[in-house]
């Protein structure tokens, strides 16, 4: 159970999926929902535009579904549609899709934004990709791209050929139209998109009153790579995959490649291998300590001051990685190494060469992580400018659909990998890391903390792997050379990336190509929370409080 | 003699031999004009070239590279900087959080439209001379990304390109490989390549007035800069 909801009554409600608990929903919603539109991973209802405050927060204080996953928008011969994700923190098996078509003379639906926040950027950009125009939405503009962009690229009459212009103009100041006023105290203040501390190109517009944060905005979309189109163009079978390494590119390819294998792996209903998915377990931990690894050194640069002692270290323990893992997969950064229903191949010869070496990476682990911790979280400085900096409580966390180490930071104990168990975690002993300090310094230390629960994994992959009977290491299910699943299957699926949940909704149209491929990233929900963090901070702790988000532009635009 | 064996003046004596120069000035002088590079030059300090060869040669040897990092290639790009690969080998090891105060800019990523102006923006902003190494598939041509709705097909299309590395993403030595390449045709003295067909960055009143222009002349000022991406005529 997770802090601060005890009070909420979910006890009428049954186990997951079963059938009183979908009577239960629907005498709970009553006459609002006008027809039923089951998904293959949750019970969905259909209903009026007009009603969706009113539904979403019905179903977050009576039914206790208080985590609004994603927001998926589309649009049908006929109509539009917006589709509501909803979970349970408490338990992410629980979930329930609000479905709301709206017409295609005029896509009006009531905004989600009073009810959950993280539908603000969910909802902008439905409007800015699909066109879905929401009421009530207190800022209803383009998101992803730029204002004067013609049309929404992913409706049906969008025509990729015609041209487009992007301006390069100054930015104003929010709140004081003229920002160099002899009367006025606030200034304004870009920073990036081309910034050394936004990892990557994420422009953040400030507004400060002396030095502190009076206003802050991110601007995003420096890096939206039509990943979604690009889905949508590829088949199941081999042409999807080897997107999913270049959403969240900091190493973490293998956990975006379960997203997919796990969501396609549902839909077409394959059996993985128990061998293949130990090789998957133990690939996706190595990636997380990559992540992990540069998540910590980067943010060190980013509020230490010193410039490169701690940087180098990661560095240093990443090279160390991605030799295993190119031994593993083939490649340093964008493996491609999951297949529909297992992987490319088996282990690399000879084998015990690849047990030694991991092993060796896992035994100096410890005292690599030591050495962290008296160079990093041991530093007074290090804590004076962390411990209490970036406050995010846990209640705003889940408002803001956070997840992955920044709401564990935040005390909030949820974790896909033990709560919606997929591979081999259920099999294995480790634990969920959370923190109560709820600021910077215990989203450091959760990531750290995590990484040792990796090795943890890791270890005990090696062992199994090692003593596998040999006629029994199969890699991969035997699975059809065309995939079509039945044409109007839905599901949406998520994993526990680096960053947090990620989400993966398909539609499918009958064809060997996805109807509608939406992505839910974990680090587009987390960095909304960045204003909630800084405002009325210093600056400075602005930039920690960024550092600590670990957020990464490829999964932030896609 | 074979390369692999050092030279006997190297291992035969480590002082350096000074009598010509002690001759010619007489005793005295301080131990730090001692060297190998001095005793090299021989009785005659001096050494004549072409002031351009000169610069050339200063110029590739002392890179300021400008911390820019786009997409996936820039993690390829920090480990290339790190240990390990160690850029710095090459004195092109510090990069500058400042256009103004870098020589090259490494173009580490998938350029999108919104993003198109900035980098030429960042690319005006570096003093002359400057050079770019674009790294990666999507520098090239836009990479896997290519088809998609907005996406440039190519830095290219917008700044000048003197060394592609291909790779999605390169591998760190490969990207030591191309820095290594863009030394040497500094060094030559050689000119980058030639832009065939920029976007530029263009005053909106002075576009053409068509659809779009006319469309968009409510919401944008006469001087406000633009850049037009006719996807149509891309490659």
């Amino acid at each position: 159970m997770s802090t601060g909801t005890e009070t909420e009554p979910e006890a009428e409600l049954a186990e997951p999926g079963s059938e009183t608990n979908e009577a239960a929903l629907e005498s709970l919603l009553g006459e609002r929902a006008i027809a039923r539109d089951d998904h293959l991973n949750a019970p969905g209802f259909v209903i009026n535009p007009n009603d969706v405050q009113d539904v979403l927060s019905d179903l977050r204080d009576e039914a206790g579904y208080d985590h609004l996953s994603c927001v998926t928008a589309q649009q049908y011969e006929d109509r539009y549609e917006s589709i509501y994700h909803m979970k349970k923190f408490a338990d992410p098996t629980d979930e329930v899709s609000i479905v709301v078509p709206t017409t295609v003379d005029d896509p009006v639906s009531q905004s989600a934004e009073p009810v959950f926040r993280t539908a603000d950027w969910h909802e902008r950009e439905a409007y800015d990709l699909v066109g879905v125009e929401y009421e009530d939405h207190p800022d209803l503009r383009r998101i992803l791209l730029p204002e004067t962009w013609q049309g929404h690229p992913l409706s049906k009459d969008y025509d990729q050929e015609k041209p487009q212009l992007v301006t390069l103009t100054e930015h104003q100041n929010p709140i004081q139209p003229d920002h160099h006023d002899a009367e006025s105290d606030t200034m304004f203040l870009n920073i990036g998109p081309h910034h050394p501390a936004t990892h990557g190109v994420l422009h953040v517009k400030t507004v400060l009153d002396g030095e502190t944060v009076a206003d802050v905005e991110p601007d995003i979309g420096y890096l939206h790579r039509c990943e979604e189109q690009m889905c949508e163009q590829g088949t199941y079978r081999h042409q999807i995959m080897p997107y999913p390494d270049r959403w969240d590119y900091v190493s973490a390819g293998l956990l975006n490649e379960w997203a997919y294998a796990r969501v396609i792996e549902d839909l077409a209903d394959i059996e993985v291998p128990e061998y293949a998915q130990i090789i998957r377990t133990m690939g996706a931990e190595l990636c997380r300590i990559a992540s992990h690894m540069l998540a910590l050194g980067t943010f060190a640069l980013d509020v230490y001051g010193e410039f490169t002692a701690t940087f180098m270290y990661t560095f240093r323990d990443r090279e160390v990685i991605q030799d295993i893992l190119e031994d593993l997969t083939g490649q340093r950064m964008m493996f491609n190494y999951f297949r529909v229903g297992g992987v490319a191949w088996d282990l690399p010869e000879p084998r015990e060469e690849f047990f030694e070496q991991t092993r060796e990476f896992l035994n100096e682990l410890p005292a690599k992580v030591g050495e962290y911790n008296d160079l990093i979280t041991g530093n007074e400085i290090f804590q004076t400018r962390c411990i209490d900096t970036g406050v995010l409580e846990p209640e705003v966390a889940k408002d803001y659909g956070c997840t992955g180490p920044v709401a564990r930071g935040s005390g909030v104990d949820y974790d896909l990998r033990r709560d919606d168990p997929y591979g081999y975690y259920e099999q294995l002993d480790w634990d969920v890391i959370t923190r109560d300090g709820a600021d910077n310094y215990a989203r450091v230390l959760c990531r750290m903390e995590e990484v040792e629960e990796s090795a943890k994994i890791i270890e005990q992959c090696l062992d199994l792997l090692e003593d596998w009977p040999e006629d029994e290491r199969d890699v991969q299910a035997n699975v059809p050379r065309t995939l079509k699943p039945d044409a109007g299957t839905e599901i949406y699926r998520a994993v526990e990336g680096a960053k947090g949940e990620l989400g993966i909704y398909i539609r499918s149209d009958g064809s060997d190509k996805p109807g509608r491929f939406k992505i839910r990233s974990p680090c587009f929900s987390n960095l909304q929370a960045l204003e909630e963090m800084s405002e009325g901070e210093y600056i400075p702790d602005l930039i920690a409080s960024l550092g600590s988000l670990d957020i990464v532009l490829g999964e932030v635009d896609r | 003699m074979s390369s692999d064996e050092p030279r006997q003046t190297i291992y035969d004596s480590t002082a350096p031999s000074t009598d010509t120069r002690d001759a010619r000035i007489g005793e005295g002088v301080d131990d730090r004009f001692n060297s190998k590079l001095r005793e090299a030059f021989g009785a005659s300090p001096f050494i004549l070239t072409k002031f351009d060869e000169f610069m050339n040669w200063v110029r590739g040897n002392s890179m300021f590279m400008l911390q820019f990092g786009i997409a996936c290639c820039s993690i390829e790009m920090m480990h290339t900087y790190a240990i390990k690969h160690d850029l710095d080998r090459f004195g092109a090891g510090v990069p500058r959080a400042s256009p103004r105060q870098a020589d090259v800019m490494i173009v580490p990523g998938t350029i999108v439209s919104k993003f198109g102006p900035r980098m030429k923006r960042v690319y005006d902003q570096m003093p002359e001379p400057k050079f770019v190494v674009g790294m990666g598939s999507c520098t090239i041509s836009g990479g896997p990304f290519q088809e998609g709705y907005n996406v440039v097909k190519g830095a290219e299309e917008i700044i000048p390109i003197d060394i592609h590395v291909p790779g999605c993403p390169p591998r760190p030595e490969a990207l030591l490989y191309g820095v290594l390449k863009l030394q040497e045709r500094i060094k030559n003295g050689e000119s980058s390549a030639v832009v065939v067909k920029p976007y530029e960055l263009e005053e909106f009143g002075d576009l053409q007035k068509d659809e779009l222009v006319q469309k968009l002349a409510s919401e944008i000022d006469e001087d406000d800069l633009v850049m037009r991406y006719n996807w149509a005529d891309s490659p």
